[in-house]
């Protein structure tokens, strides 16, 4: 009996934490599965034996911040039947975009001796916006159960069934007693369910670590935000954090922008020594 | 005469991204070096202009594998520049969220990261074919460390229940139960684990460290303690900056921490056992001798056998407060924020890991400065392969590579989070 050949699996790693990834690692109980139904032909997080292309599926994590990467992004796809992009910062350029909202040159004027060794692009971009993706896994981190459906979709060529409303149906899912009822400003009507509601669960409002749901009132929240007692300067870091440079959460985060908060990220430089 | 150089272009089994040049010329080792190529993130900059509340979710981002030790240094700084202090059950809480952390990282890089290199496998999960009892019992001890970090704080990685002044909500006492059945199995498995790593092939090689750690007067150190070194340094920890500096290297995207008089120093499990082998409960150091190992231990290969160690001391320790357990009345002490400075070091699992912030009277972050634990061991990791890499000169690059790869997982290096960028003090002179 021939033995058929098992898929072939790339992970791969671009400006980011290392947290998309090492929910891989994290499902203890489906790991030795897993590798039993596909081969790990890449993934140096994991391991030296690195196998070359092409792979049937690449998974990539984190956000493109140097030309060099934009060029390794590409040699990538070239590589890749699927490509997939688990989290925040692979799917929305992630935490590291907040310097698309700085003079990069005086944020590394700020912090480097030497400049001159230093490159890097003036913007942190998602993956998408270099090459072609067949689908993006929200979060910061993503969900490990999301990321393991994920993998199961592509290997058996279906779509992945990954829901797209809002954290506020994950907390009437739970019976998790609504926080903003009592006070307390959350980004969950907006943001991309996924998580199961964790934040509303330890009584604290949602911060919208996976990202803009797909038709988000923002507008409307902001103004109830305000109505509990927001500053300006409040909503627009709520909005401008983990998924700053994704449109929704952009436009909300420049509408209550404060001039102040501007000055201190983009001029006040360290003087050295 | 010849000149040799040994590339490793992308280092397997570390969080991040680096490379390994050595240069060997006329049979010496001229040069090693430890090449972080991790694209800046920036973490310092752009922390300025955020309010104090966040800041523990945001740093948490720097490194997936130990945002504990992110979000509970920035509390205790934050903490320490507003005069808050938070004790009794919230502190034993903080300890034990940190327990988790811990357990799950250790275990990870036991198993799946350093265990390979020395039963000569690719990876943990090759390694399972032969070691399958191994592999199963490092991912079951994996998994209890997050469980307790998702039971303590929503998720393993990035969790949200961290807050200045303590938590955002408590557990009860029945939340916390079932979890003492799987960390006493864990603490089996743990016992089981140091037996099995102690038994590998050790190369014969010691080095005489500048050993750096927290030291607190009756704790093994997580969160708290003076700064201390074998070599006479016993400091407050808002005094780091008189003894260490950091300079940045043309070769490295992460800066290196040297002692301002003495040059390299380590960080880590190998630098907290040593200084704080007196801290251990008497169950730990008798495990330790059984297993051979000295109350100071140079060899930096046997770091790993000091990991398990630490999982069973974390187990015990966490079973400890969790039998000492009642809930608070509050989940967290009340925070005012007022304009100064703060300072917090914790100790990730990798080693130190130092935080200053100055705030505004609002709270606001001025200036942030972080100084994690790769930054700090890089010298000290150069050192180890140059040394590592003369033992051995004779041998096929091959050889040389896989020793010194090995010799680098000996730091369990998280490169993402070393590559972030901070203030330069520079002296021209
Ligand atoms: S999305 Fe968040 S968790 Fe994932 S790699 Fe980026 S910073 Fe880390
Ligand atoms: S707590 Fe937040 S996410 Fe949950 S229902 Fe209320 S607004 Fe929505
Ligand atoms: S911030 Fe929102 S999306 Fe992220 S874990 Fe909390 S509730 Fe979920």
């Amino acid at each position: 009996m021939s033995e058929r050949r098992h898929p072939r699996l790339a992970v791969w790693k671009f400006a980011s934490c290392d947290g998309c990834q090492l929910s891989l690692l994290d499902c203890e109980d489906e790991l030795l599965t897993l590798a039993s139904v596909i081969e790990i032909a890449n993934f140096p997080e994991a391991s030296r034996a690195v196998a070359p292309g092409p792979y049937d599926l690449s998974l990539v994590e984190g956000s493109i911040t140097t030309e060099h990467d934009a060029e390794r992004i590409r040699m990538v796809r070239a590589q890749s039947r699927h490509l997939v992009t688990i989290g925040a910062c692979a799917t929305a350029g992630g935490i590291q975009t907040l310097k698309n909202f700085a003079d990069v040159n005086a944020f590394i004027a700020a912090v480097y001796a030497s400049p001159q060794y230093i490159a890097t692009l003036s913007t942190s971009t998602p993956i998408s916006a270099h090459v072609p993706v067949d689908y993006e896994l929200q979060g910061c981190p993503v969900n490990k159960v999301q990321l393991i459906e994920v993998i199961s979709a592509f290997l058996a060529g279906r779509k992945p069934s990954i829901a797209a409303h809002s954290v506020c149906v994950e907390c009437k899912q739970h019976g998790t007693v609504c926080v903003m009822v009592q006070g307390m400003p959350c980004l969950g009507p907006v943001t991309h369910a996924g998580c199961g509601a964790i934040c509303p669960s330890f009584r604290r409002g949602c911060y919208g670590c996976y990202g803009p749901m797909e038709t988000p009132n923002t507008t409307a929240l902001a103004r109830e935000w305000q109505a509990l007692g927001a500053a300006p300067r409040d909503i627009s870091r709520a909005f401008r954090t983990f998924y700053a440079a994704a449109e929704p959460f952009r436009k909300e985060s420049v509408v209550h922008a404060d001039i102040t908060h501007d000055d201190i990220t983009n001029g006040d430089q360290d003087d050295p020594g | 005469m010849a000149t040799r150089t040994i590339l490793v272009d992308y280092l397997a089994r570390v969080e991040g991204e680096g490379a390994l040049d050595i240069e060997v010329h006329d049979g010496r080792v001229t040069s090693a070096r430890l090449r972080i190529f991790e694209p800046p993130r920036f973490f310092e900059a752009f922390l300025r202009g955020r309010g104090y509340a966040e800041t523990p979710d945001l740093v948490a981002r720097i490194c997936g594998i130990c945002p504990i030790a992110y979000q509970m240094s920035a509390v205790h700084a934050i903490e320490n520049a507003f005069g808050v202090t938070v004790s009794g059950q919230l502190r034993a809480l903080r300890r034990l969220i940190y327990c988790g952390e811990w357990i799950e990282s250790h275990a990870l890089h036991i198993v799946m990261l350093h265990a390979p290199d020395f039963l000569g496998f690719p990876d943990g999960i090759r390694m399972a074919s032969e070691q399958g009892d191994a592999v199963r019992n490092g991912l079951a001890l994996k998994k209890t460390g997050n469980a307790l970090m998702r039971l303590m704080g929503g998720r393993e990685i990035h969790p949200v229940n961290v807050k200045t002044g303590g938590f955002y909500r408590v557990p009860s006492r029945a939340e916390l139960e079932p979890i003492g059945e799987s960390l006493e199995r864990a603490r089996a498995l743990a016992v089981g684990l140091v037996r099995w790593v102690s038994s590998f092939p050790f190369p014969d090689y010691e080095r005489d460290y500048e050993f750096v750690a927290l030291r607190h007067p009756d704790e093994y150190p997580f969160n708290e303690g003076r700064l201390v070194s074998n070599r006479g340094i016993d400091i407050d920890i808002a005094d780091y900056e008189t003894e260490f500096e950091e300079r940045q290297v043309a070769h490295s995207t992460a800066l290196h921490a040297l002692t301002r008089r003495r040059g390299a120093y380590l960080v880590g499990p190998l630098a907290r056992y040593a200084l704080n082998f007196d801290r251990l409960p008497a169950s730990v150091q008798a495990l330790a001798r059984g297993a051979g190992l000295p109350p100071v231990c140079k060899n930096p290969f046997q770091s790993i056998i000091v990991r398990a160690l630490e999982i069973v001391y974390a187990c015990e320790e966490a079973l400890k407060l969790i039998a000492a357990y009642e809930p608070p009345e509050c989940a967290a002490v009340t925070v005012m924020p007022r304009a100064g400075t703060g300072f917090g070091c914790t100790e990730a699992p990798r080693g130190l890991l130092w935080h200053r912030y100055e705030f505004a009277p609002d709270g606001t972050i001025e200036r942030a400065r972080i100084v994690p634990p790769t930054s700090q061991n890089q010298p000290s990791i150069e050192a180890d392969l140059a040394a590592v890499a003369s033992m051995i000169l004779d041998q096929p690059d091959d050889v040389i590579r896989a020793r010194c790869e090995q010799a680098i997982r000996n730091y369990d290096p998280c490169i993402s989070c070393s590559a972030h960028f901070l203030k330069l003090s520079v002296r021209r002179t």
